[in-house]
């Protein structure tokens, strides 16, 4: 018995001691928010197209029976990350053929005309969400963030914050590859 | 002057919330369960406020599509699971009782429970002090021997 008491305090330390291991791996992001999204059908969502431009709107339908997954990505123009983002982004269309969708989140319609122009228009079809609801159906955060969607409508994956940078880049690559839309080692 | 002032005054309280002017109902009533409903929500951008305190553009929207609901009929818990199925028990301030989180809810009191047990075992192990055994016989006559050899030197 005095000895079982005796190691109560070695359990306690180990116990303890393994939390702060898990809260010190610095791969660990507090401000990760689980996405409830995950293996879920896309939100139901129409949005109608960036006025001045001449790109089409974008609903939930249009991310239905495609053959191959597509990237829905959230943007504005306001957002100084999404700058750096749509470098990346425009690769990926451009080189290797993704299919890439983008919600204009409460952006300016001649603000978001300006921004695309400027820097080209890599979405396929952008609905304007100057309310923000839709985003609240998605279950963004904030701007930027990237959805892959399975062609039966159901979300794969979802990237919160820019893709910008070798890590968060081979990170997405990798999830574009799981999903299918990259060839494996590509 | 004094109009002034006592406009300030009404102001002043009202600028310390988050809550904006245009997005307060009109109803007293389902105002007041919004304002109920949405300081059981989390502001998904600044992660320990409820929407209700927070400036953030999501909080706002938040707080309208609250308000929204309300209006549109749901009750309270109605509209609480209509933005918790957007974005997840994460926006509950007050995390749910389930499965997952068993050891959230059970580890503090098993650990004060843990704890007095501890406590209180050690606390009545040292209350039972061990008998001491009685002296022997021999030992009775050397003590007895050294009080009469000490009080016989008091005489001395």
């Amino acid at each position: 018995m005095k000895r079982a008491v005796a190691i109560i305090p070695l359990v306690l330390a180990v116990i303890v001691g393994g939390f702060f291991l898990w809260g010190l791996n610095p791969n660990r992001d507090p401000n990760e928010i689980p996405s409830v999204l995950i293996s879920q059908p896309a939100p139901s969502f129409i949005l109608g197209p960036v006025p001045g431009l001449d790109v089409q709107g974008l609903s939930r339908e249009n991310l239905l029976g495609n053959p191959t997954p597509v990237v829905v990505n959230v943007f504005a123009s306001w957002c100084v990350p999404c700058r750096a983002e749509h470098a990346v982004l425009s690769a990926l269309v451009e080189r290797d053929g993704v299919r890439l969708f983008g919600i204009n989140y409460k952006d300016q319609p001649a603000d978001a005309v300006n921004w695309l122009r400027n820097l080209g228009n890599p979405y396929e079809r952008i609905g304007s969400d100057l309310s923000g609801r839709a985003g609240i159906e998605w279950g963004i955060s904030g701007v930027p963030e990237t959805f892959i969607v399975g062609g039966d409508g159901t979300v794969l994956y979802r990237y919160v914050g820019p893709i910008v940078g070798e890590e968060a880049v081979s990170t997405f690559r990798q999830a574009l590859r799981q999903a299918g839309v990259l060839e494996e080692r590509s | 002057m004094r109009r002034f002032f006592l406009v300030l005054a009404l102001i002043m309280p009202m600028s310390a919330q988050a809550v904006e002017p245009d997005e307060i109902l009109s109803d007293p009533i389902l105002e007041a369960r919004a304002r109920e409903v949405s300081r059981q929500l989390r502001c998904v951008v600044c992660q320990n406020q409820d929407i209700d305190s927070s400036n953030a553009g999501v909080a706002r929207d938040l707080r309208l599509l609250v308000r929204e609901r309300l209006v549109a009929g749901d009750t309270n818990e109605d509209a609480i699971a209509f933005i918790q199925a957007r974005y997840g028990d994460y926006v509950l301030l007050k995390p749910p009782f389930k499965p997952e989180t068993y050891a959230l809810w059970f580890t503090p009191p098993l650990l004060g429970l843990l704890a007095l047990g501890i406590g209180g075992g050690i606390l009545m192990g040292s209350r039972k002090r061990k008998k001491i055994a009685d002296l022997s016989d021999d030992e009775e006559a050397e003590v007895a021997r050294i009080f009469t050899s000490s009080s016989e030197g008091d005489h001395r």
